[in-house]
């Protein structure tokens, strides 16, 4: 998917979506060595938000946000008080308003459909698709 | 004591033995959870972008019928629940400006006046029953059993919605005293289960089950109290993946603490350990907290 859009647009789009001042980070790394999904992710919190202040737009084509469950373990440790989870969700929500889901229901097996319970169904919903 | 009790989605479905066991542990302590009336699904997770504010009206409208009941108070079981209505509800509380654009997207509502405040039943046996009454309902304490609690992230997370202190939790454990468990500590009580990735990638929610539930029989745990059906679901349900991955692993059953309140009062209707993947039973016989069902 093609981002046509600058560093600045995208870090100003990131800050006013998601209320935190992403200049703020000192880069600790206490939120990556707080989340319990870093080894499931490419950057992690700490370079999500290293890649955010140097502009870098490819961030947009990391996993890192849509791995992120917003547990809250970062954002309750930043030294900053900076809301990383509302960054991931901010990522996320960029990639959506240009019309694009993150996940693909119809292969969810039927079995499954019993099973799951509706929070996921609906959690998942709305951090992943439109 | 009466509450306005709002049950969300899952507790009519996979979790009924969570609303079943809750309401009666409850009432047996004097509390009453009266079911609001037409509530609706919460959204589940609070949006967390500013400009979303569409997502704040489910959580809301369900507020209004508290209101409209004349009370200010709405009590929770499910954890995700329990979350999302809670910001939400504070969200409204402290932000004028977004208050009225909720109130003007329902016209067919009356207007929500912020003051309903959300909280979940671990507060209300806590701060209003208390750990003493508790203690002095039960009537088959939980002796021997090895429990471990396991708080997930909605219950403390993040600090505005929090029932406790986020690094060091123990309402759940003073409560699994009082009922006469032996409560086992251990280092994953608060880490994320994989949450509503278990619809897209099991295997990633398998891998955290087995890493909680692994260091909690490493630490002597032998079965989990919890309150949240999502985090049951990766726990439990899940274990059929995880003894698929790690063949090593040993299965512990896992249930609400509710189910255990309901077992050490004695309410023999109310504890509904027929709803899980890991059977409870073999334990709890074992222990002598159930009598064996001859076939």
């Amino acid at each position: 998917m093609e981002f046509e859009i600058s560093g600045d647009e995208l870090v100003n789009k990131v800050e006013e979506l998601s209320g935190q001042n992403i200049f703020s980070c000192y880069q600790c790394g206490i939120c990556t060595g707080s989340c319990p999904f870093a080894a499931e992710m490419d950057l992690g919190p700490r370079r999500m938000i290293a890649s955010l202040i140097e502009g870098q737009v490819e961030v947009l084509q990391s996993n890192t946000p849509w791995i992120c469950a917003s547990c809250f373990q970062c954002v309750v440790r930043c030294p900053n008080d900076i809301d990383i989870a509302a960054v991931s969700e901010a990522l996320r929500q960029m990639t959506q308003r240009r019309g694009f889901d993150h996940i693909d229901l119809s292969h969810i097996p039927a079995e499954e459909r019993e099973r799951i319970p509706q929070i996921a169904f609906v959690g998942s919903f709305r951090r992943m698709t439109r | 004591m009466k509450l306005p009790f709002y049950p969300g989605c899952s507790l009519k479905a996979q979790a009924k033995n969570f609303e079943t066991s809750g309401i009666a542990a409850a009432h047996a302590l004097g509390v009453e959870l009266v079911e609001i009336e037409r509530w609706n699904c919460c959204g589940t997770v609070y949006s967390l972008t500013g400009d979303d504010l569409m997502r704040q009206v489910a959580p809301v409208r369900n507020l209004i019928r508290v209101q409209e009941f004349g009370e200010n108070r709405m009590a929770v079981l499910c954890a995700m629940c329990y979350n999302t209505e809670k910001r939400a509800s504070l969200r409204a509380q402290r932000n004028k400006e977004d208050l009225e654009k909720m109130n003007a997207f329902m016209d067919k509502e009356e207007d929500y006046r912020g003051e309903v405040d959300v909280v979940h039943l671990l507060e209300i046996l806590r701060d209003e029953v208390g750990f003493d009454r508790i203690k002095d309902r039960v009537e088959r304490p939980l002796r021997g059993l090895r429990v471990s609690p396991y708080y997930g992230c909605m219950l403390l997370r993040p600090r505005e919605a929090g029932i406790d202190d986020a690094d060091r939790p123990r309402v759940m454990e003073d409560l699994l005293g009082a009922l006469g468990a032996e409560v086992i500590d251990h280092p994953y009580k608060s880490h994320c289960c994989g949450s509503y990735h278990t619809v897209d990638d099991p295997h990633l929610v398998a891998r955290r089950a087995h890493a909680i539930l692994s260091s909690i029989t490493a630490h002597g745990g032998e079965i989990v109290a919890l309150s949240c059906p999502l985090c049951k679901h990766n726990l439990d349900d899940r274990q059929e993946l995880v003894a698929q991955l790690y063949p090593d692993f040993s299965k512990v059953p896992v249930v609400y603490f509710t189910q255990l309140m309901a077992l050490a009062f004695g309410l023999e209707d109310a504890m509904g350990f027929d709803q899980h993947y890991v059977d409870p039973h073999p334990l709890l016989e074992e222990k002598g907290l159930l009598r064996k069902i001859k076939v």
